[in-house]
């Protein structure tokens, strides 16, 4: 009765909730018994933002507890250090190579950790990924969301079409060109590395 | 089709499969998708209220008047209006009446983290808590029926991690609800103490009856094998539960947490060496079983605190120890909620930190104007308290303390209950300044349309009311519209009207750079002309931050609002096309 847990994190603005549906959209298509738990609210300007997606025959709980996500898909850097507890030992982290400054950052209060990438090799398996410049490349700085779901595509059994059905089925239609070739982007970066 | 649907948009799909005519509501987090969802059906008359209480009683005269009805809001929205809610009970309904209340456990968006169950009891009504998106969309329909069936309004109780979490529905067509006849009934319907002595007799024999029936309704049901360890649980708690016990318990699941089955809990403790409540927030059921002579395991052992974890309670009932996993890095900086690049709410805060003002703070967005740097705002308390609190630390301070204070307010916000604050100011001979934070729209709740936006919940054109001429009919002589962007300017404003012997009202006014239409050119630059005074850090601004001495301002954040600009005394910020 075990599920398949994967924790998005980010910051608000980022578009993680987007990314949160194409990816449940996509393992309900698959069959699967599906839950998501998102945050709105206060917490979505320019805060730390956590989704959760839980799939499998049966799912219980929304939500993932520390040492329970099989994979953390992180849209900033920082971010991802904050979440990995929430890893399994032998879990994998796919992160945005991105930085976003927090306020104690900016104000002064605190540094921006310099070895939060060497933070996480050192405790997982990880994928880094400058997203935001694939983004750009596809057309918009806004389309990180849907490069990193065309990195996690590529590591799925998910079928590719079905992705691409699911991003025109969620995705309005006068920014579904743009998304398809960020995804694309995404899916095709993790397979040639 | 099976859908994945979040909570609040399933109890809508439950309303309209119930055959619901009329939806009232206020927005609040995390409430308020339910009647944002609502708008999807066409046939459905659906608004946005200028607050719970106004809301409540629209819902209130649509049950009296035959139609199936219901009103939304947050569980702060409850205290609103618990006004009606309370006398509703007594009228009970003509048309099913349904109270949705969603409770925010751990405060991801919420001053305080009250438990509502509290007022089912109180008001003496049926209340239902379903556990995910399926149950919402069953149980919505089922209140609509129960509504009816026991002449009461039903609430339906919600917490965050339901309202908020997707889970599979498969929708099904609408009932056919015809409107019921209206027919004068005083007294039923008009609650003066003669009928009102009537109505509570009918209302104490309802409770007796609704507990009848919480011992033989399917909402409320026992799983399990026959484990010694048994678990009484409901809502969101129920499916952690299960994620950490499995079949290892039995469970007795309450569907409908108000009022309890009383014979039922004694036969599953009966049957049961050791038992356990489980339920965020206040021990509410568990206090109900003690109260029955059942000795139970609850808030000994967990928490009154904040959300429950799967792993808490497989700590607490199994003993076991948690996942093993990382340590939690220590260096990591928090990265708390921040107004967006563009906010209009930074001029101002700006402008109020450089006057080192007391700022009697409200409820919305510009509650962040009480983080670092900005730091502002000294009181949060409910909807509308900045208006009327600073009237209360006017007249224990005095005159000189009154002019180094001011109220500030949001444009909804004001709507839902700064207006009676004011009026108190002008009739109580305040002298206070209040601030209207007027953006264009409800902004922390995700974008919802007021009665200051001209525009109703189906983005239908309407009559948009005027703050200006609002303040000014009430007696406020002093109102002034002013751009908190254009910082000097504001500022001297600001200077000139807490200084006023009489009350004032300044309405800052520019919309929220998050609506589609706010669209400024281009982005902000640092030039060679910086001297490092670091000004523009004290705005707050995510676009801006400081690398080794140097200020920079990262393009992508940028929205090219220009206030750094305005902000800077070395002109040496300028807007890059």
């Amino acid at each position: 009765m075990s599920t398949t847990n994967i924790m998005i994190v980010g910051v608000g603005g980022q578009g993680t909730l987007l990314a949160s549906r194409i990816l449940g959209n996509a393992l309900v298509q698959e069959g699967y018994d599906v839950k998501v738990s998102e945050v709105h609210g206060m917490s979505q300007r320019g805060g730390s933002v956590v989704t959760y997606v839980k799939f499998g025959d049966k799912v219980w709980s929304p939500i993932i507890g520390q040492g329970e996500a099989d994979i953390i898909l992180s849209f900033e850097l920082l971010e991802a250090e904050r979440a990995l507890p929430y890893l399994r030992p032998d879990g994998q982290i796919i992160v945005n190579t991105q930085q976003i400054d927090p306020m104690p950052v900016i104000t002064g209060a605190a540094q921006y950790p310099a070895d939060a990438l060497e933070a996480l090799t050192a405790n997982a398996r990880v994928t880094a990924v400058d997203a935001l410049s694939l983004a750009k490349e596809a057309g918009t700085s806004r389309a990180v969301n849907v490069v990193l779901i065309g990195i996690l595509a590529s590591q799925t059994k998910i079928p590719k079409e079905r992705w691409l059905d699911t991003i025109r089925q969620t995705v309005p239609e006068k920014f579904q060109a743009v998304n398809l070739k960020a995804f694309e982007l995404g899916y095709r970066y993790a397979q040639e590395r | 089709m099976r859908q994945l649907m979040i909570g609040n948009a399933a109890v809508a799909r439950g309303a309209y499969e119930a055959g619901v005519r009329v939806v009232a509501s206020y927005p609040g987090t995390p409430s308020t998708e339910i009647t944002e969802s609502i708008v999807r059906y066409p046939d459905i008359y659906a608004e946005w209220a200028p607050n719970e209480k106004v809301a409540c009683e629209v819902a209130i005269g649509a049950s009296i008047a035959g139609a199936r009805a219901m009103t939304c809001c947050k569980h702060v929205g409850l205290n609103v209006m618990a006004d009606p809610v309370f006398t509703a009970s007594y009228t009970g309904v003509n048309g099913g009446l349904v109270i949705c209340v969603a409770d925010d456990p751990g405060m991801h968006s919420s001053q305080n983290e009250q438990d509502s169950r509290h007022y089912a009891k109180a008001a003496k009504l049926l209340m239902l808590e379903p556990s995910d998106s399926l149950e919402c969309r069953d149980m919505t329909r089922e209140a609509f029926a129960l509504s009816e069936r026991f002449d009461i309004p039903v609430v339906l109780r919600l917490t965050t991690r339901v309202a908020h979490s997707q889970s599979l529905v498969e929708p099904t067509d609408p009932e056919i609800v015809p409107l019921k006849d209206y027919v004068k009934d005083a007294a039923k319907h008009v609650m003066t103490p003669a009928n009102a002595i009537r109505r509570h007799v009918i209302v104490e024999e309802r409770m007796k009856a609704l507990t009848a029936f919480a011992e033989e309704t399917a909402l409320n049901r026992v799983e399990g094998q026959g484990s010694p360890i048994g678990v009484i649980t409901a809502g969101i708690d129920y499916m952690y539960a299960r994620e950490a016990l499995g079949d290892s318990v039995d469970y007795l699941k309450l569907g409908m947490v108000w009022p309890l089955p009383e014979a039922a809990i004694r036969a599953f403790a009966a049957a049961h060496e050791q038992v356990f409540v489980i339920e965020e927030l206040d021990p509410f059921i568990e206090d109900h079983v003690r109260a029955l002579g059942v000795s139970v395991i609850g808030k000994d052992a967990f928490t009154l605190l904040g959300e429950y974890t799967p792993a808490m309670i497989r700590r607490v009932v199994l003993g076991q120890a948690d996942q093993p996993a990382a340590p939690a890095q220590m260096n990591v900086p928090v990265r708390p909620p921040v107004m967006c690049a563009g906010c209009p709410h930074r001029g101002t805060f700006y402008v109020l930190k450089k006057l080192g003002l007391t700022v009697a703070g409200d409820i919305g967005c510009y509650t962040l104007g009480a983080a670092p740097p900005l730091a502002s705002i000294d009181t949060t308390i409910c909807m509308g308290a900045s208006v009327s609190a600073a009237l209360g630390m006017a007249k224990a301070r005095g005159a000189s303390f009154n002019k180094k204070l001011v109220s500030v307010i949001g444009d909804s916000t004001f709507i839902h209950s700064g207006i009676t604050g004011l009026i108190d100011i002008v009739y109580n001979r305040g002298a206070n300044t209040v601030i209207i934070l007027d953006n264009s729209i409800t902004g922390m709740t995700g974008h919802q349309d007021n009665p200051t936006t001209g525009k109703t919940i189906r983005g239908e054109k309407t009559k948009q009311v005027d703050l200006e001429l609002l303040c000014k009919a009430i007696g406020i002589d002093r109102v002034t519209i002013a751009d908190p962007f254009d910082v000097k300017s504001f500022e001297a404003i600001v200077r000139r009207e807490v200084e006023a012997d009489e009350p004032s009202v300044i309405i800052a006014q520019r919309p929220c750079a998050l609506l589609k239409y706010v669209r400024y050119e281009g982005h902000c630059q640092i030039g060679d002309q910086c001297r490092r005074c670091h000004l523009c850090m004290k705005l707050g601004c995510p676009a801006i931050s400081l690398k080794d001495g140097a200020v920079r301002i990262d393009e992508n954040q940028c929205n090219g609002c220009g206030l750094c600009v305005n902000v800077c005394p070395f002109d040496a910020i300028h807007k890059e096309a």
